[in-house]
């Protein structure tokens, strides 16, 4: 059942999906494209931010993307903290493949099962002004529970891109994983600027999550979900592109859209990973890979 | 080979047992095969998954997706004829042994964390199968009856139970066998260095397609009973990342050097599950799970079998 406002309606709430992914897979793409860790317990500091934002909204009745700005440097200090960890335990072993692997699908779990502990199993959700609105461009809707985390993922997007781009410690981030040696003749501490990208990362986690509960009521286990649109979304855009996530963001997130308006939501979940293994087979440097 | 004959008489002495206690009412609360079948069951899952995360050092994150074909598996037969379960568990092996050779063909092109991602992609692609073909129950789930009883062991759970028995020893009688063959140097060589291992001789595609198809084999065979044990399944259920999770955790435990790593890791990660799932809560297991395994591959990397050798042994 084909019609063009079915489709320019799916194509408009895909972008709209996709500015979000973005948001999403932005950290991951600084730690796992960047600093070479592979981080699959990402989603699941996605989800620990959207259960804060929760807590703040629900006991305090915070704004939830207030909330994430709140949470941010919080967030911050527990990738540092968590970047030490990993360090001393794996990295400086020269023992990261296997078990650096083991380490983060364990930290995923851990965090899963303390929120279904502490929250169950039910589905959360936020209030805010701008959750249930709607705005009509003709026959295009636009919901503004989309456009708002719209919006804020793409603000960040551009700051952090900024950051990398134009500032010294940003430049390093960039470059660690490229050439350690050069970087260390420029007197800057590998050890240290990884920290700095691992904690931006799950900082930006802090925002992602309050962006996600309000989009989506959340529970738990969702975060797996993630695992493959994030992993997809950065190995399709190319490890080590910023610019290529966001990209593979819109992508995905266009993609997704047209596959459950045209042939039904349950079939949503296998998109990202389909592309995920189209991409590793066929191109795995992705779009705009190094 | 002393050795050799001392494995043999020790597994033929676990099944006589198995077979003993199936057999008689000695052990009266079925519970306790309920509980047993869920331990021997990792034992089979913790070792296919070890033959490649292991020995090859290939990280498979989709061990849920085989063990849920292999239960799939088992749910089209009971749908088409009523397949007996001596029937179901060597086609589901198939099946995800088929399977498993695809995953091989991955390998090719996927290296390191890109074939971990690649498995767990493969999961949720098979789950998103699953859960939108309505032959097997869709989203909503499948029944399958369990005969109450069988002969000659009565209650058809212990019937399962021991079949599982059997499978467990088959598994590690196989995973023994690769560790010793020359197949198992192989595939130790392509753990250390692939590259390295392709310029000394070694088939090293050949030996990673055996070694996937292998480990895809026995996951499908160990699902291949689940719906006859808990007689309804749903996707959820049958991809429940707990298998993903335990698959990893218990090898790692145990030690993934050796056939006894898994092994070992299964009955006491199993068994402490079961212990928590009864006396605490199905979470806090779980959670006891992802503590344990976290703990265990930054402290004792070479896993409890690793420990005991530095501690007690000079080596094997």
């Amino acid at each position: 059942m084909f019609t063009f406002d079915l489709f320019w309606n799916a194509l408009v709430a895909g972008a709209l999906l996709g500015g979000f992914y973005a948001a999403v897979s932005l950290g991951l793409s600084i730690t796992f494209g960047q600093l070479d860790i592979v981080n699959i317990a990402h989603p699941a500091f996605v989800i620990l931010g959207a259960y804060i934002a929760y807590m703040g909204n629900e006991w305090w009745g915070f704004d939830p993307i207030l909330t994430g700005l709140v949470a941010a440097p919080i967030f911050y200090a527990l990738g540092v903290g968590t970047y030490r960890f990993y360090y001393e335990a794996f990295e400086r072993r020269d023992d990261e493949a296997l078990r650096g692997l083991a380490f983060f699908f364990g930290v995923m779990f851990i965090i899963e099962v303390v929120l279904i502990m502490a929250y169950g199993v039910d589905f959360r959700s936020v209030q805010a002004p701008y959750i249930g609105g709607n705005w009509e461009i003709g026959a295009i809707g636009i919901p503004t529970r989309m456009f708002v985390p719209f919006s804020v993922s793409v603000a960040m997007f551009v700051a952090v891109y900024i950051y990398l781009a134009r500032t010294f410690t940003g430049r390093a981030i960039l470059a660690v994983s490229q050439d350690r040696l050069a970087l260390e003749l420029m007197a800057a501490d590998p050890v240290r600027v990884k920290q700095v990208g691992f904690g931006l990362g799950i900082g930006t986690a802090a925002i992602a999550g309050a962006l996600l509960i309000i989009i989506i009521p959340i529970e738990p286990s969702v975060g797996r979900l993630y695992i493959g649109q994030v992993f997809a979304i950065v190995v399709l855009g190319g490890l080590g592109s910023i610019t290529g996530t966001l990209v593979a963001a819109m992508i995905l997130g266009v993609a997704e859209s047209l596959v459950s308006t045209f042939y039904g939501p349950s079939w949503a979940p296998a998109v990202a990973f389909t592309i995920l293994l189209l991409a590793l087979a066929v191109r795995p440097q992705g779009l705009f890979g190094r | 080979m002393a050795g050799m004959t001392r494995f043999w008489i020790g597994a033929g002495a676990v099944v006589a047992i198995g077979l003993l206690l199936a057999l008689t009412d000695i052990i009266a609360n079925s519970f306790w095969f309920f509980a047993a079948y869920v331990v021997l069951q990792y034992v089979v899952l913790a070792t296919a998954w070890n033959i490649l995360g292991g020995y090859m050092g290939y990280v498979n994150f989709g061990s849920a997706g085989f063990f849920a074909i292999g239960a799939y598996t088992a749910i089209v037969l009971y749908n088409l004829i009523k397949a007996p379960l001596l029937v179901m568990i060597p086609l589901s092996g198939i099946v995800c042994g088929l399977m498993g050779l695809g995953m091989g063909y991955l390998t090719l092109r996927l290296r390191g964390v890109y074939f971990a991602i690649g498995t767990l992609a493969l999961a949720v692609v098979l789950e998103t199968l699953m859960v939108n073909w309505d032959y097997v129950g869709g989203a909503t789930g499948a029944y399958v009856i369990r005969p109450r009883t069988i002969e000659p062991f009565g209650d058809y759970v212990k019937y399962l139970t021991f079949v599982m028995l059997v499978l467990a020893v088959i598994a590690v009688a196989a995973a023994r066998w690769i560790e010793r063959a020359k197949f198992g140097r192989g595939l130790h060589a392509i753990r250390d260095d692939e590259l390295a291992a392709e310029c000394a001789g070694i088939p090293t595609l050949r030996l990673k397609l055996i070694a996937t198809t292998v480990s895809g084999f026995l996951m499908g065979v160990a699902g291949a009973p689940f719906p006859l044990y808990v007689g309804f399944v749903e996707p959820a259920s049958a991809f429940n990342l707990a298998y993903a999770v335990n698959a990893i955790a218990m090898p790692m435990i145990g030690g993934t050097t050796m056939w006894a790593g898994p092994v070992i890791g299964a009955l006491l990660l199993g068994t402490a599950q079961q212990i928590a799932n009864v006396t605490i809560s199905s979470e806090l297991n779980l959670l006891i799970v992802g503590l344990v395994l976290v703990l265990f591959v930054t402290l004792a990397p070479e896993g409890i079998v690793g420990l005991f050798r530095k501690y007690f042994g000079r080596g094997r």
